[in-house]
């Protein structure tokens, strides 16, 4: 496959924009996707190449935003609803949960709900605590939504792709501090490169412990895994890229080598990422379990706005490496 | 304005003794146990207000409402016995037992579902809607709605959304004085509830004595109108519940005020007396056919009631599960996969 390096924003662009010209039924709308060509500017040029009809300013109404989408999947489109910030998709958690994720459930399969919600996640550069969220895992927490969190341009764009076709509604999160980091995706020729969902990747092999993880943490994840190699410790790094489904196989085929793990995420501590992941393997893979399984998240704290304390609360790479230390 | 032919007067007889024998038995069912579960919201007192608006619309129309859902779904001609089935959550119900009383659907009837979160539905609305104006379709979506949740956030930005993109949307306020238990003057600023519509630069048709069919159906057929050559459009309905909030609703055994009010709407407005009245007072010969009705009503309901009773529970881990997701190609499961469902 041909490749090229672009920032993980321009990798989610070229998605949109590619299924856009596949399928008129899909559609986008959200705040500032048009006139202000997004806010992330995932969506610019959108509104000039496929108009007002297909690029759908909307008021801030987060609920109906959440609804509408769920309405309009319903009836046969497919539409790819933006929140700005996931922050923002809090206003509509009962859509997501209660609705998107319901409505084929409590009608017995009546309706499809083929939908997507982008939004735009984790802590920025002192954004300060109401806007400082990845709070991916409460979504992953109701049955009938996928959730899907790309740790790379190349998974960016196929997991867009994957969600935006399929027939299930997904909440796709875009981690803000990603959106420039470069990276491959595939060239103009293969405009039909899928990943599927709730399908994970080996980023990185290695036979000392395996360090699970999802979008930014993955960066720590590796980033930690290299500091670590130079005092000869291996790390695989597992990107499980989905949180649902969850490809626990992957995680279970990488834990029986190594026997030790520690959990990477950048949202927080409690009923977490880490605590699923960490209680799946303790019931299936007691015996392979050669030391505690260790969890690095967020501190269990708002975040605040000044810089240094902002980042005492976050993970990283050093604290990953840290928690493996203390295992291997 | 419209005036109904005695074919369609004659009709709309037939649905409203059809719901209230459906609604009065699911009634005594559910004190007898027989229907089981916490939710049963009955349309009793209700029937007007649906039979006389949908008979503005077309079958290309569609329609979607809350959790009071029941005479919406018959009005429809969805099966007495699928629905009767689906109260006692059997797999023979319209939803397989998987929705109860609230969640009546017919994808054939364009009858996008009952829902249970006050308001839930509203934005579900306008992207119904949507999807008729981004096709170039002129079909109408006709919205129920209680009097309580125009005061939840659902139906303010569903309303503004509806006026900004010019939803063709019907927004029919069902006004029975009551969310829940608490009276529409103690709930809403507003109590002329059709004015919230002013707000949003959304035509209103004003209030409408929604126990007396026939005024319904005119000026549905102006809202109906209305939205399909321009957009969205409010009515409101005033009518009243006789069942309650649900069954579970033992007020107007507590309150006189609220017993003796019960009894006034029952005596003074009771919808299906009116408009017997009107269709004798016109057609004097109909009073047999009117008897037919009420007959046939009395057979499909005891016949829909047999068949629920007689049909089977769900009852595997593969009927629990079936449903959560669509089949996807694009989904990998493993055996060890979790969260992605068992189909």
């Amino acid at each position: 496959m041909a490749v090229r390096n672009v920032a993980m924003r321009e990798a989610i662009r070229r998605a949109l924009q590619e299924e856009m010209r596949r399928d008129d039924d899909v559609f986008v709308m959200g705040e500032e996707v048009a006139y202000w060509q997004g806010t992330h500017r995932v969506t610019r040029g959108f509104l000039e190449e496929f108009g007002e009809r297909r690029v759908r300013d909307t008021p801030i109404s987060e609920m109906a935003i959440g609804g509408v989408a769920v309405g309009a999947a319903m009836a046969g489109l497919r539409p790819v609803a933006e929140f700005m910030t996931i922050n923002f998709a809090f206003l509509a958690l009962d859509a997501i949960a209660n609705h998107a994720g319901k409505v084929r459930y409590f009608f017995d399969g009546m309706f499809k709900v083929p939908l997507v919600y982008r939004a735009a996640s984790g802590w920025g550069n002192q954004a300060t605590a109401s806007h400082s969220h990845s709070p991916e895992p409460i979504f992953a927490h109701f049955p009938g939504v996928y959730v899907g969190c790309p740790s790379n341009s190349m998974d960016a764009y196929g997991m867009l792709k994957a969600a935006i076709r399929d027939d299930n509604p997904v909440l796709f999160t875009e981690s803000i501090a990603l959106y420039p980091k470069p990276g491959p995706m595939p060239d103009d020729e293969d405009t039909d490169y899928l990943i599927p969902i709730g399908k994970g990747d080996i980023k990185r092999e290695g036979a000392d412990v395996t360090l699970v993880a999802y979008a930014r943490g993955v960066d720590w994840a590796l980033q930690a895994a290299r500091q670590l190699a130079k005092d000869g410790v291996e790390a695989e790094v597992v990107d499980l890229r989905w949180l649902r489904p969850l490809d626990m196989e992957l995680v279970y085929s990488s834990f029986k080598k190594t026997n030790r793990c520690v959990i990477v995420e950048e949202s927080l501590p409690m009923y977490s990422f880490g605590s699923e992941i960490a209680a799946l393997l303790q019931e299936n893979m007691f015996d392979y379990m050669d030391a505690p399984i260790k969890r690095v998240a967020a501190e269990d704290v708002p975040l605040p706005y000044s810089k240094e304390i902002e980042l005492l609360a976050l993970p990283d790479a050093q604290k990953v490496a840290d928690a493996v230390k203390e295992i291997v | 304005m419209a005036s109904p032919s005695k074919e369609m007067l004659l009709d709309w007889y037939r649905q409203m003794v059809l719901i209230r024998e459906f609604e009065e038995t699911c009634h005594r069912l559910y004190e007898e146990k027989r229907i089981t579960g916490v939710y049963l919201h009955l349309y009793s007192g209700h029937e007007a207000s649906g039979v006389g608006s949908m008979a503005a619309l077309r079958p290309s129309d569609h329609v979607i409402t809350a959790y009071r859902d029941h005479g919406i779904a018959l009005i429809l001609g969805m099966d007495p016995g699928a629905v009767m089935a689906e109260m006692m959550g059997k797999k023979t119900g319209s939803s397989g037992g998987k929705g109860g009383s609230m969640h009546l659907a017919s994808a054939q009837h364009n009858f996008w579902g009952g829902y249970a979160i006050v308001g839930g539905h509203l934005p579900l609305a306008a992207g119904i809607a949507l999807e008729a104006r981004y096709r170039g379709s002129d079909d109408v979506t006709m919205t129920y709605v209680g009097d309580g949740a125009t005061n939840n956030g659902y139906f303010h930005e569903s309303l503004n959304m509806s006026s900004i993109w010019d939803l063709p949307v019907v927004w029919i306020i069902e006004n029975n004085g009551y969310g829940m238990g608490t009276e529409v003057d103690r709930a809403s600023g507003q109590i002329e509830l059709h004015r919230k519509a002013e707000a949003y630069g959304i035509k209103s048709l004003g209030r409408v004595n929604a126990q007396d069919a026939l005024e319904v159906y005119a000026v549905a057929t102006q809202a109906v109108d209305y939205a399909r050559k321009h957009g969205p459009v409010v009515v409101e309905h005033v009518t009243y519940r006789y069942r309650g909030h649900g069954v579970s609703d033992k007020q107007y055994d507590a309150r006189e005020d609220m017993s003796a009010e019960l009894r006034e709407w029952m005596e003074c407005r009771e919808p299906i007396k009116i408009l017997r009245d009107q269709i004798l007072k016109k057609h004097k010969g109909a009073k047999a056919i009117l008897a037919a009705h009420e007959e046939d009503a009395r057979r499909i309901v005891k016949e829909a009631v047999e068949f629920a009773e007689a049909s089977e529970l769900p009852n595997s881990y593969q009927e629990l599960f079936q449903n959560t997701y669509a089949q996807s190609n694009l989904v990998h499961k493993t055996d060890m996969s979790v969260g992605a469902g068992i189909d």
